[in-house]
């Protein structure tokens, strides 16, 4: 149950990207599990070569991760912005894929392990259940990032830029908002939140390599879609149901089919209640 | 518009005559072995990606769904002819009928319920479903599990190949060029407007998406019984990318672009067999070049028809004039 | 209208077909049969996809001992010229791939890895009567077709079998741990662990011993906890492991860390200097594993081998990389006793492989083409490797 927890909290930090992404340009960020893999690797190259503390790496994987997210938008995504929502979707394919493969190109596909100096595990006996030092860092940082991620968005003005954005582009930029550079900063949190779960994977689960963005990404984006695509706290409630239904089915169910049930999950969600748990019914107007 | 189509009995003979001048051309090359192995494995590959990339393209391109689980269709097929083949020892063309058939069911299992679905959601639900298929497939005993089944006779030969592609290609041609067609144009170009004017778009989404996996069957089972060995891992996301990349390549929309996309995609992987890392950047690279800079492909809506033929016979007559 | 658009993608397609057509008469023109002064060997492993790594590590294997036999002055004094290419972990590639080696007038080749690149290469080796030696594929019918109940005649492995590795360890845990019941808890997403795993429960279960739990993972898994509460609830004594060490060495860290303490097994996928730094050497006591060879084995072929492997990729060798290096070095054997580079006459030599001196133990090539050799087991103990 704690590491329905805890992997509950990795999926959410992803699933925020994912909703942030489609909540303000209508894009799902295939992408988005890939920018989890670099800073994942990021931080793996700032504890094992640069001898950084584990806080250090992981501010290092979310700023570099942020500008590349920016990057990508800048680079991929913008042109698109008037294209149809299947050109966008392929494009964001092709930019997961050259992440993948550029990285497979330059590092080899080898895993990496993370060094074990880098977060020495205790474990600890709470009530019968046993919890790692690994685990308390994990749910705390997720919580203590999405805690800072409500404050920007409820209390500055930014925040309510990417609210205003996201609920109506046209309208937001009669307002004087500036709709590019909001996006970007969209995409940078995003991608920080994204690069803190890479390092937090790295921890965790102790080794890396350059396709562990695939899965988890697709999960995440699953439990952004099961919270109701868009909605921020839903990619909370959607990633930790995530978590904690995975541990569930490899327990009592059958391990071999973990990976389908997400899909399954992912299925039944689209049809019966597409907008998500949270998700309000808008249909496309003529 | 009304497309006049006037039978012309000539030129339909010169039609059928290019087919088998090409037909036999190759046969001989195979048959007086001046095709080598290596040759012939590829345009194996070639033909199979042709099938794979057209029937993909009727989805995609055509009727405007994208579909990301292709490769889960032709896993059915391939396993599906494999059955009847090497389990229950019946010829080949009745593995291939089952291997259609099988696949268009699926089509249809999948379809009814993801197609109710809109642009992203539907890409998501069809790559989540040939995930699906494949994780299934590796937990079935019966069919090898992971391991999937080996020494599967070599059965597909140029003969089989040639036919599959004309097949698909008369198939495919012949619906868009008919009301079906017309129908499954207009759920691409204005979904709500096609649904105002009457067309019941949900049902010809289904048609497009069960035919278009009906061939990507016929693919899989002249793949299997090519290529000696299926396993489940074969027919992964990797694979539905693979021919994602030809389809977005030739143009979203155009049967003759999607086949010469497959060919140069089959080309390119041969030329590129030293430098896998590479052949992967540059597909994701052609990928969003191509939809930046030219989303319509190589070939965007245009098809090289009757058109063009009639123009340049046209232009030449004009200038012997 | 109907034909029409047929027909003009046919036409390009005869387009096409010529113009490769037309490549392929220039390039046969080339090399004579074994004219030149190399002769060339195939080296057809999975350098990306699922298993790049080991597909790497076997063929870094096996260019080193081709390195040494070449600076060594070569097989009947010419030259061996590698011909490395990457079958991508895909059984069509692998017979693609195959087919451009034949092409290119290769007398044998090495690789691919798995079983199922070795079934996608071994139609086209077959047809073409050019021996394939597998360095690492270890189901039971890469060399026998089971189906016809014949050998496959060119085609040989130097690894034991899966059936070996199970067998191995299912009596060793009987004989020399003394258990009586045992868990299974394996990867699922390959034919290699899942053959191990089948072995192993046939062999148990025939010698007495009773299975209490059998439970799968998938390449990939990073949580097995929830199924090790199960598995540590049906309270095994001896709890097996087939896959590869990028899972297991997770499986057995998150196992130790809730106190399931018993001993623990596995095949030769485990075999990593991976497995000490993500599982640490704590949790690693009390596990024993089939290999290959041993990193830490004092032989001084070994340590001379660990150490000019190390010198040149600047790792340490695995278990492919090992049996790479073996393949080659056993195939450079078989052209010097078959007297000529004929692929024929190296099939036949290679059959007649009695006590081939290997980095993986010494080995005769039995009637099925599949080496009789020793297999090792290995002890975790601190860190370092015991072996049993």
């Amino acid at each position: 149950m704690v590491n329905g927890l805890s992997l509950g909290a990795i999926y959410a930090l992803i699933a925020l990207g994912y909703t942030m992404v489609y909540g303000i340009i209508m894009l799902i960020n295939f992408a988005h599990g890939d920018i989890m893999m670099v800073g994942a690797y990021i931080g793996f190259f700032s504890v094992a070569v640069l001898g950084t503390n584990i806080f250090v790496a992981m501010a290092m994987a979310m700023i570099a991760c942020a500008v590349l997210g920016v990057l990508i938008e800048k680079v991929a995504y913008k042109p698109l912005r008037n294209s149809t929502r299947i050109a966008a979707l392929i494009t964001a394919i092709g930019v997961s894929f050259f992440l993948e493969y550029t990285t497979i190109f330059f590092l080899t596909p080898n895993q990496r392990v993370y060094p074990a100096e880098a977060f020495p595990v205790t474990n600890y006996d709470v009530m019968g259940i046993s919890l790692s030092s690994k685990d308390i860092f994990v749910f705390i940082s997720a919580v203590v990032l999405m805690i800072i991620l409500q404050y920007i968005i409820k209390r500055t003005k930014t925040g309510k830029a990417m609210r205003a954005v996201s609920l109506d582009k046209e309208a937001a930029m009669l307002m004087g908002i500036n709709v590019d550079k909001t996006i970007s900063i969209t995409f940078a949190i995003g991608s920080a939140l994204a690069a803190a779960a890479g390092v937090m994977m790295g921890i965790y689960y102790n080794s890396i390599n350059p396709l562990m963005g695939i899965i988890p990404g697709l999960k995440a984006f699953v439990a952004a879609v099961l919270g109701g695509i868009g909605i921020i706290p839903g990619a909370m409630v959607g990633g930790f149901l995530m978590g904690i239904l995975e541990t569930l089915v490899s327990g009592y169910g059958s391990s071999l089919y973990r990976d389908a049930v997400a899909f399954g999950v992912l299925i039944v969600i689209l049809l019966i209640k597409p907008t998500g748990l949270f998700g309000k019914n808008t249909g496309e107007k003529v | 518009m009304q497309k006049t189509q006037h039978f012309k009995p000539v030129q339909f003979i010169v039609e059928v005559g290019i087919l088998v001048v090409i037909f036999t051309l190759v046969q001989y090359l195979i048959s007086a072995g001046l095709l080598n192995q290596y040759y012939q494995i590829n345009l194996a590959s070639m033909c199979i990606n042709i099938i794979l990339a057209v029937s993909l393209n009727l989805i995609n391109g055509f009727t405007g769904q994208l579909s990301l689980g292709h490769a889960g269709f032709m896993a059915v097929g391939a396993y599906a002819s494999v059955i009847m083949t090497t389990y229950m020892d019946l010829p080949f063309i009745v593995g291939i009928v089952a291997a259609c058939l099988a696949a268009a069911l699926a089509g249809f299992i999948i379809g009814v319920p993801t197609l109710r679905l809109r642009g992203d959601y539907l890409a998501i639900a069809t790559l989540g479903f040939g995930e699906i298929i494949r994780v299934v497939l590796q937990n079935i005993d019966y069919v090898g599990g992971p391991a999937g089944i080996m020494g599967i006779s070599k059965l597909t030969n140029w003969p089989w190949l040639f036919a599959g592609v004309v097949v698909t290609l008369v198939v495919i041609v012949n619906l868009i060029n008919s009301s079906y067609g017309r129908a499954i144009i207009s759920v691409r170009e204005d979904e709500i407007a096609a649904e105002l004017m009457g067309v019941n778009t949900t049902k010809y989404k289904v048609l497009a998406f069960v035919i278009g996996a009906m061939f990507a069957g016929l693919a899989g089972a002249l793949y299997a019984h090519y290529f000696y060995i299926i396993k489940p891992e074969t027919f992964n996301f990797m694979k539905s990318f693979d021919i994602l990349v030809m389809v977005v390549l030739g143009g979203l929309g155009s049967t003759t672009g999607a086949v010469i996309a497959a060919m140069f995609i089959t080309i390119l992987t041969a030329v590129l067999q030293s430098f896998p890392a590479v052949r992967m950047i540059l597909y994701a690279v052609i990928l969003i070049l191509v939809m930046i800079y030219r989303p319509q492909g190589l070939m965007g809506n245009r098809e090289l028809g009757r058109r063009t033929f009639g123009r340049l016979r046209g232009r030449l007559r004009g200038e012997q004039q | 209208m109907r034909i029409r658009r047929k027909v003009s993608m046919v036409v390009l397609m005869l387009f096409m077909l010529s113009i490769v057509a037309g490549c392929s008469q220039g390039g046969d023109n080339g090399s004579a049969q074994q004219g030149g002064d190399t002769i060339k060997i195939g080296i057809n492993t999975e350098l990306s996809g699922a298993v790049a790594s080991y597909g790497t590590n076997a063929a870094n294997g096996a260019l080193l001992a081709i390195e040494e036999i070449n600076a060594a002055g070569g097989v009947l004094g010419k030259q061996l010229e590698p011909l490395s290419r990457d079958c991508k972990s895909i059984p069509d590639e692998a017979m693609s791939v195959s087919a451009a080696l034949v092409g290119e007038k290769i007398v044998a080749q090495i690789g691919p890895l798995t079983s199922g690149n070795v079934a996608g290469s071994t139609s086209v080796m077959m047809e073409n009567q050019i021996p394939l030696l597998a360095p690492a594929a270890t189901a039971v019918n890469v060399t026998v077709d089971e189906k016809a109940n014949k050998v496959r005649d060119f085609i040989f492995r130097v690894c034991y079998l899966d059936s070996d590795q199970g067998r191995r360890m299912a009596n060793f845990a009987l004989e020399e741990l003394n258990v009586k019941n045992a868990a299974i808890y394996g990867s699922t997403s390959d034919d290699y662990a899942t053959g191990l795993a089948k072995y192993f429960k046939e062999e148990f279960t025939a010698k007495g011993g009773t299975i209490v739990a059998e439970e799968g993972f998938v390449n990939g898994d990073k949580d097995f906890r929830a199924t090790l509460t199960k598995i540590k609830s049906a309270n095994p004594e001896f709890i097996y492991v087939p896959g590869y060490y990028t899972e297991v060495a997770v499986l057995i860290k998150q196992a130790r860390e809730m106190g399931i303490t018993c001993p623990i097994g596995g095949g030769d996928g485990w075999d990593s200097p991976d497995m000490v730094s993500v599982a640490g050497a704590e949790a690693l006591n009390n596990t024993y594993f089939t290999n290959h060879y041993s990193v830490e084995d004092p032989d001084p072929a070994i340590q001379s081998f660990v150490e000019a492997y190390k010198a040149k990729y600047n790792k340490l060798p695995d278990s492919f990389a090992a049996l790479g290096y073996d393949a080659a070095k056993l195939l450079a054997d078989a052209i010097e006793r078959a007297g000529e580079a004929d692929p024929i006459k190296i099939k036949e030599a290679l059959e007649a492989t009695k006590d081939f001196p290997g980095i993986t133990g010494t080995m005769s090539i039995d009637e099925n083409h599949n080496p009789v050799k020793n297999i090792v087991v290995i002890e975790y103990k601190d860190g370092n490797l015991i072996s049993r």
